[in-house]
């Protein structure tokens, strides 16, 4: 009787066997990619010895994080990390918002259509691309606002790549016009998901425009945009590093207000080769984005555990 | 009630068209400059209606097409090779996890869907790509590191194999005797195309705009993708003047348009997305909204 059973373990073993194969060499690079970086972290606690690696180095314990801390840039690409990204959330939300439901009431389909895929475009275009569309506007010299749009106002040109005041709004501005069209089309898909008989109804008992859309369109799709705002949040530590470096052109002039967490780390690894500095930062940067991440859903699944991500 | 009603769509249709305008502005401003003689931009910059049109800008590229021709192939090999590469595992990986019946796979799946909560940062991911293995320098940096950009397709496929693939057909076929993996490749993977194609999709835009693990991994500008030759030039516009473009050329350096050459190597590395752009739109919204439900 015993022995059955046992031949069936060891053939359903085998029969499983096939598939933990299947899965290998996803887990070996998941390994690889991310988990052997993830304990890599413990060189931040290290001084680092390119000829020692990674976990051969010696411990100095918190040092590399009291030099970061000591210096006025640890609180400088904090704020502007953060600041940036509250900006970016709030007016992403309201803009894309606004013009899903724009796109949701145009009648004609094929305009709809058009719109869509224009403002859907500047997505699909890489950071490096998005740095040349910036430079022809704003160049010195040739640039089209300093040549065309300044005079026509009468303004003096303006060199925008050493004056670092302006660089707030220009990244805003790039930011939306980038990756407002993503989120647009996940609201309108929402929007569209909506049943039609709820307008039917309300057009009937004469609701106008403004009404249906405060309180029908807004309310039914709340949970969508919870939950892609719950995901911007989740990552308020982290910005996109193309735009903060490529955009500005990676002018050392403008880093008061361009150099964000990201850009920090890179430059003390690449340009500085300051290994316990950036992995200090970086770790900074995983770990307060961690915390986040677990704090914003676990909000989220306090309120409505429909709508958290996990 | 019937005029009303179209002021509101003349209304909604304007705003739509003038958010529009501003989204494809800076590529048409892009486009009238590569064509733009060098003399009127220098004159009176980047305009929409320049003076003077000339096609120098393509004609000088096209004399040291050498560059560009060998970082488009750089970029067709690594979007090519990334994007099979990246299927065959992500979908090798999502569909045991799928399975109900197979053991441990909360835990296999907790552990791909932990990737997406918290990484290592930049430092060890380098540390580990240049110490550990020596990618520096080598096509597989420019592969290798965004096979899995996101765990996230792995979840998507898990829920797709889950979901669309009825149960009795994988146990239909297993009971004709045709192995796990047999079953795999002949049963679930013709039902899956449209996710396929997708994440396919989504890995192949990735692998063409990819200028980072260029810019980290790669200084030698023989294995310069076309994103990183863009980069270079834009942040570096000597780099466009020096050693092999401007090498076998007769034009002494000071000749070379390079306002209008800066801004026609831009143009060829967007056109193939441009005209792409409309055969792959559907899918590509279609792919976005899926993305955005949860995994």
């Amino acid at each position: 009787m015993t022995t059955i059973p046992a031949g069936k373990r060891i053939g359903k073993y085998r029969k499983y066997s096939a598939l933990f194969l299947m899965m290998l060499p996803g887990i070996l690079y998941i390994v690889i990619n991310n988990y052997l970086p993830m304990f890599g972290v413990v060189i931040a606690f290290k001084d680092f010895n390119y000829s020692k690696g990674i976990f051969g180095s010696d411990w100095i314990g918190f040092e590399n994080f009291e030099y970061l801390f000591k210096t006025e840039d640890a609180l400088l690409i904090t704020r502007n990390t953060i600041l940036y990204n509250v900006v970016f959330i709030f007016l992403n939300l309201v803009i894309a918002l606004g013009v899903a439901i724009l796109l949701n009431e145009v009648k004609k389909r094929f305009l709809s259509q058009l719109y869509q895929s224009v403002i859907l475009l500047p997505y699909l275009i890489s950071m490096v691309i998005v740095g040349y569309l910036v430079f022809a506007m704003l160049s010195l010299e040739t640039g089209f606002v300093n040549n065309t749009i300044l005079p026509m106002l009468g303004i003096q040109e303006i060199s925008w790549y050493s004056e670092s005041k302006y660089w707030p709004y220009i990244l805003t501005l790039v930011h939306i016009w980038k990756s407002a069209g993503y989120l647009c089309v996940i609201y309108l898909a929402a929007i569209i998901g909506i049943d039609p008989e709820y307008y039917e109804a309300a057009t009937i008992d004469g609701a106008s425009k403004w009404q249906q859309i405060k309180s029908i369109t807004i309310p039914l799709i709340i949970p969508v945009i919870t939950v892609m705002t719950l995901l911007q949040i989740g990552r308020i530590f982290y910005s996109d590093f193309g735009l903060f470096y490529q955009v500005p052109l990676n002018a050392g002039a403008l880093q008061s207000t361009t150099n964000v967490i990201d850009t920090y780390v890179y430059r003390a690894l690449m340009t500085l080769g300051d290994v316990g500095m950036s992995s200090a930062a970086g770790l900074y940067q995983s770990f307060v984005g961690f915390v986040l991440v677990l704090l914003s859903n676990y909000i989220v699944r306090k309120k409505n555990s429909d709508n958290a991500l996990f | 009630m019937k005029t009303k009603y179209s002021i509101w769509q003349w209304f909604v249709n304007i705003i739509l068209l003038v958010i529009g305008v501003f989204c494809i502005l800076p590529f048409i401003l892009l486009f009238i400059s590569s064509v733009t003689d060098e003399q009127s931009i220098v004159r009176n910059g980047y305009s929409f209606f320049p003076e003077a049109y000339s096609l120098s800008a393509y004609r000088y590229l096209w004399h040291d097409a050498e560059r560009i021709f060998r970082a488009y192939g750089i970029t067709i090999v690594i979007t090519v090779i990334g994007t099979v590469v990246s299927l065959i595992i992500t979908s090798l990986l999502a569909y045991p996890l799928s399975r109900k019946d197979m053991p441990m796979n909360k835990f296999w799946s907790f552990f791909v869907f932990f990737t997406m909560l918290i990484n290592g940062g930049l430092v060890p991911t380098y540390l580990v790509y240049t110490q550990l293995f020596d990618f520096k320098n080598t096509l597989l940096a420019l592969i290798v590191p965004g096979l899995l950009t996101n765990a996230f397709y792995v979840m998507l496929m898990r829920t797709f194999f889950a979901t669309s693939i009825p149960a009795p057909v994988i146990e239909s076929a297993k009971m004709d005797g045709a192995g796990e993996f047999k079953t795999f490749v002949q049963i679930v993977l013709p039902l899956s195309l449209p996710i396929l194609a997708t994440v396919g999709l989504f890995q192949t835009i990735h692998y063409w705009n990819d200028w980072f693990n260029g810019m980290i991994y790669v200084t030698d500008s023989k294995l310069f993708s076309l994103q990183n030759l863009l980069n270079r030039i834009l942040l570096d516009i000597q780099f466009l003047t020096s050693s092999n473009f401007a090498g076998n050329q007769s034009d002494s350096v000071a000749n070379i348009p390079t306002e209008t050459v800066r801004m026609a190597m831009a143009v060829v590395g967007i056109i193939p997305i441009l005209i792409a752009y409309p055969f792959f739109q559907k899918f590509f919204v279609k792919g976005l909204t899926i993305g955005a439900v949860k995994g």
